[in-house]
């Protein structure tokens, strides 16, 4: 299973399905990140963890641990 | 009767800036009961029928954060009559999400699109008219920032006030969906918020419903999340965007040339992987620097030196030796209530000068950066990356410290972060250390060193140690945030939350200081036959006698020891200068130099150190309590802080002694040495356990 975990920094990735526990996946889907949204990951932070993506036309962080929650196509 | 406004929004939508611009100054800062979330309400301006209470910003009214449930019970309850929904006009498909949820509510509701300004800038095009026409509501177009359509949104607030109606349109999911939501609407009779709630299987709904209403829920449920091959919650929220893209498809228009604007650029230098942590300490330094060592530091030293020192207290005194007064009236006057005032009014000037400084920080986006920067950090320790500055700024003083905590979002953070940045040394805490390593190490560099390593290292382990208990442990929050866009603050903004947070303090933690500086002046200076003594033969020294043995395995079971330490509790400096006056010195030099003779002849070096950690790690001084008081707004925690703290004091003071004490040869091996090692194995163990409450999958 591909994650955004996977996706490098420049490059996007389209959501398949979201994983995940409870309170990750509902804040994940609060924040937009849904079946068919599109996610173009910006950077990592200096420490390694978190990183930044861009979707919906906004900034939004997230660990790695639950970016692995992500499924992309 | 008023007309009640609820304020809702998302996070960075300007809400903030919307509230201030309605309400001016006639807001009202306060907690929601029992919980550390601020709680904001103000009339409009020139209107004292209309009340706007401002509701955390939230995404979504799941109710899975703290914001989230604080927001939802408030919109649910019988106080609002009309919903003002603030809507960021530059990230609008997110915005509307929490919208479609609003509108499900059934109120009155006018729709705030703010930030037009920004949707100009980039080159998108949004049509109020038609965005007005498929929600059903008044939409007034804002640009909170520069001061646009404020005058409208007041027109509108009291036009809707007048002649409230609700004209919101429904929302509607797709068949299959809404077929489902209508069914149980039919079998429950629940209004069309709460049946969507049930499909969602949220708990707090289904709660007031019968175990068969509950199966047959079930029941339509599955077949649902079959046919769809997903799950309730995400069929919702994929429908309720559905619906969003409805709405925005002919209304947004978006610019499809893809340019970097200004905020990209600044994070390409403040996060990129080189240059941010430099930056970091930067602006740290920047912020410590103008708080505590220039301005804050400064003016707080003036008000407690010259305006408390030199100015108000012989004036006074004057005033009473001539008017006559009985002694010991004019010693509660000058020692205790001035003493007291003096307390509470010598922090502001540090702690306003901070506030200003992190409003700032916090406005134009930084904060966010620093959270994002430092969570790998923090996590670990069940901390925020926003706890670094409570604990930088404790450095120099706890009580800024603790109230810099509340820019943490994260209810179970903040409260961590409170419980844990006293630990850190503050600068009332240096005299005691000069004190210590004057009489018994000869002054050496280490001490001081090593006090700051025992601060941090009893933040880490507390941490971590605590992030394993009941209390704290729980789903990890998680940390998906937003980067808000960067922006000049609004000094208006800056100065309203400034002077808000100030006043909360002096109420609450004023209060809290004024009172056991009165206490404390008390039992210091009278014996029980209520008679004005020295502090020796005092009501605090016989309690002294008491109580010291209880430090006596900690090696310091004297009285002086036990009568310094409770004064430390009305500023840490006082530990110092009590131990001079018990020791027959009226006033002494900030490290007690005059008696390091008397303290190194009543404690051995380890011992000595021992008395050191208890004092750095105990409980911090009243004001410091007070702050925690206010941040923690609840009496429970405030003593699940302190005696934490003073738990941990005595246990390691103890570990340190007891082990210390048979390392340099003071002492044999004996029982109290096989006590210490259990204490500290029950420790260590405590640290490296698996979590007992972590995930069960």
């Amino acid at each position: 299973m591909k994650t955004l975990k996977d996706v490098k920094p420049g490059e996007k990735a389209v959501v398949k399905k979201v994983h995940g526990d409870r309170s990750v996946h509902q804040r994940l889907m609060d924040m937009g990140v849904i079946k068919g949204a599109e996610i173009l990951v910006r950077k990592v932070a200096p420490l390694g963890d978190p990183i930044e993506v861009n979707l919906r036309s906004y900034e939004l962080t997230l660990r790695k641990q639950e970016a692995e929650s992500i499924e992309v196509a | 009767m008023a007309f009640h406004y609820a304020l809702v929004g998302n996070p960075n939508s300007g809400k903030t800036t919307l509230f201030n611009e309605l309400t001016g100054s006639s807001q009202h800062v306060g907690n929601w009961p029992g919980v550390t979330v601020e709680k904001k309400e103000g009339k409009l301006k020139g209107n004292k029928e209309i009340v706007i209470q401002d509701l955390p910003g939230i995404y979504s009214l799941s109710p899975y954060t703290l914001e989230e449930v604080v927001a939802r019970d408030y919109l649910l309850s019988a106080e609002p009559d009309a919903i003002i929904n603030i809507v960021d006009a530059s990230n609008l498909e997110r915005n509307l999400y929490l919208t479609t949820q609003l509108m499900e509510l059934k109120k009155p509701m006018i729709v705030a699109l703010n930030m037009m300004d920004i949707v100009a800038k980039n080159g998108d095009k949004i049509s109020v008219e038609k965005l007005s026409k498929k929600l059903g509501v008044q939409v007034v177009e804002m640009s909170a920032v520069r001061g646009k359509g404020a005058k409208e949104m007041a027109e509108a607030l009291k036009a809707l006030a007048a002649k409230a109606k609700t004209t919101v349109t429904d929302v509607t999911f797709s068949d299959h969906v809404e077929k489902a939501v209508q069914d149980i609407a039919a079998l429950t009779n629940l209004s069309r918020f709460e049946s969507v709630k049930c499909f969602e299987r949220d708990e707090k709904v289904l709660k007031q419903l019968s175990d068969n209403q509950k199966s047959q829920i079930e029941t339509i449920v599955k077949a649902c999340e079959e046919a769809e091959d997903d799950d309730a919650k995400s069929i919702i929220t994929q429908e309720r965007y559905g619906f969003v893209a409805k709405i925005s498809d002919g209304v947004l228009t978006k610019n499809t040339s893809h340019q970097m604007t200004l905020s990209d650029k600044i994070d390409r230098v403040v996060t990129n992987r080189f240059l941010a942590l430099p930056i970091f300490v930067a602006v740290m330094a920047l912020v410590y620097y103008i708080s505590i060592s220039t301005i804050g530091g400064m003016m707080t030293d003036w008000v407690n030196d010259v305006l408390f020192g030199e100015i108000i207290p012989p004036a006074v005194e004057g005033f009473l030796t001539n008017a006559g007064v009985a002694d010991w009236l004019s010693s509660l006057v000058l020692d205790g209530i001035i003493g007291g005032v003096g307390a509470v009014l010598g922090f502001l000037p540090q702690m306003l000068t901070l506030f200003i400084l992190l409003a700032i920080l916090e406005d134009c986006g930084y904060m966010a950066r620093i959270a994002f920067i430092l969570d790998r950090l923090f996590r670990k320790l069940g901390l925020s990356g926003k706890s670094f500055i409570p604990m930088m700024v404790g450095t120099g003083c706890g009580v800024p410290g603790i109230m810099a905590s509340r820019t943490i979002e994260n209810e179970k953070d903040r409260r961590m972060t409170v419980m844990l940045t006293t630990f850190i040394p503050c600068s009332a805490k240096l005299p005691i250390i000069a004190l210590i390593a004057g009489a018994l190490f000869d002054s050496a560099w280490w001490v001081g060193a090593s006090a700051y390593f025992i601060g941090m290292g009893a933040i880490i382990v507390s941490g971590i140690i605590l992030k394993k208990t009941k209390l704290f442990a729980g789903d990890p929050a998680p940390f998906v945030m937003e980067l808000p866009i960067y922006h000049l603050p609004l000094p208006k903004n800056v100065l309203l939350q400034t002077y808000e947070r100030g006043k909360a303090f002096v109420k609450k933690a004023g209060t809290i200081i004024f009172v056991s500086s009165i206490v404390i002046w008390f039992l210091q200076g009278f014996n029980w036959s209520f008679e004005m003594v020295d502090a020796n033969d005092s009501i605090l020294a016989s309690i002294g006698n008491i109580f010291a043995p209880i430090f006596a395995p900690l090696g310091f079971g004297n009285w002086q020891s036990t009568v310094a330490s409770v004064t430390g509790l009305v500023a840490k400096e006082n530990v110092v200068s009590t131990m001079g006056i018990l020791y027959g010195f009226e006033e002494v030099a900030e490290d007690g130099l005059e008696i390091w003779g008397n303290f190194a002849s009543m404690f051995t070096s380890v011992s000595a150190y021992s008395f050191l950690v208890f004092n750095l790690l105990c409980a911090p001084c009243f004001a410091a309590i007070g702050a925690i008081r206010n941040e923690m707004a609840s009496g429970r925690w405030t003593w699940i802080a302190i005696g934490y703290q003073c738990g941990f004091a005595y246990l390691v003071a103890f570990i340190v002694y007891q082990l210390g004490s048979v390392f340099v040869g003071d002492a044999s091996f004996g029982i109290m040495t096989v006590l210490a090692i259990v204490v500290l194995a029950a420790g260590i163990y405590m640290l490296v356990r698996k979590n007992p409450y972590s995930e069960q999958r």
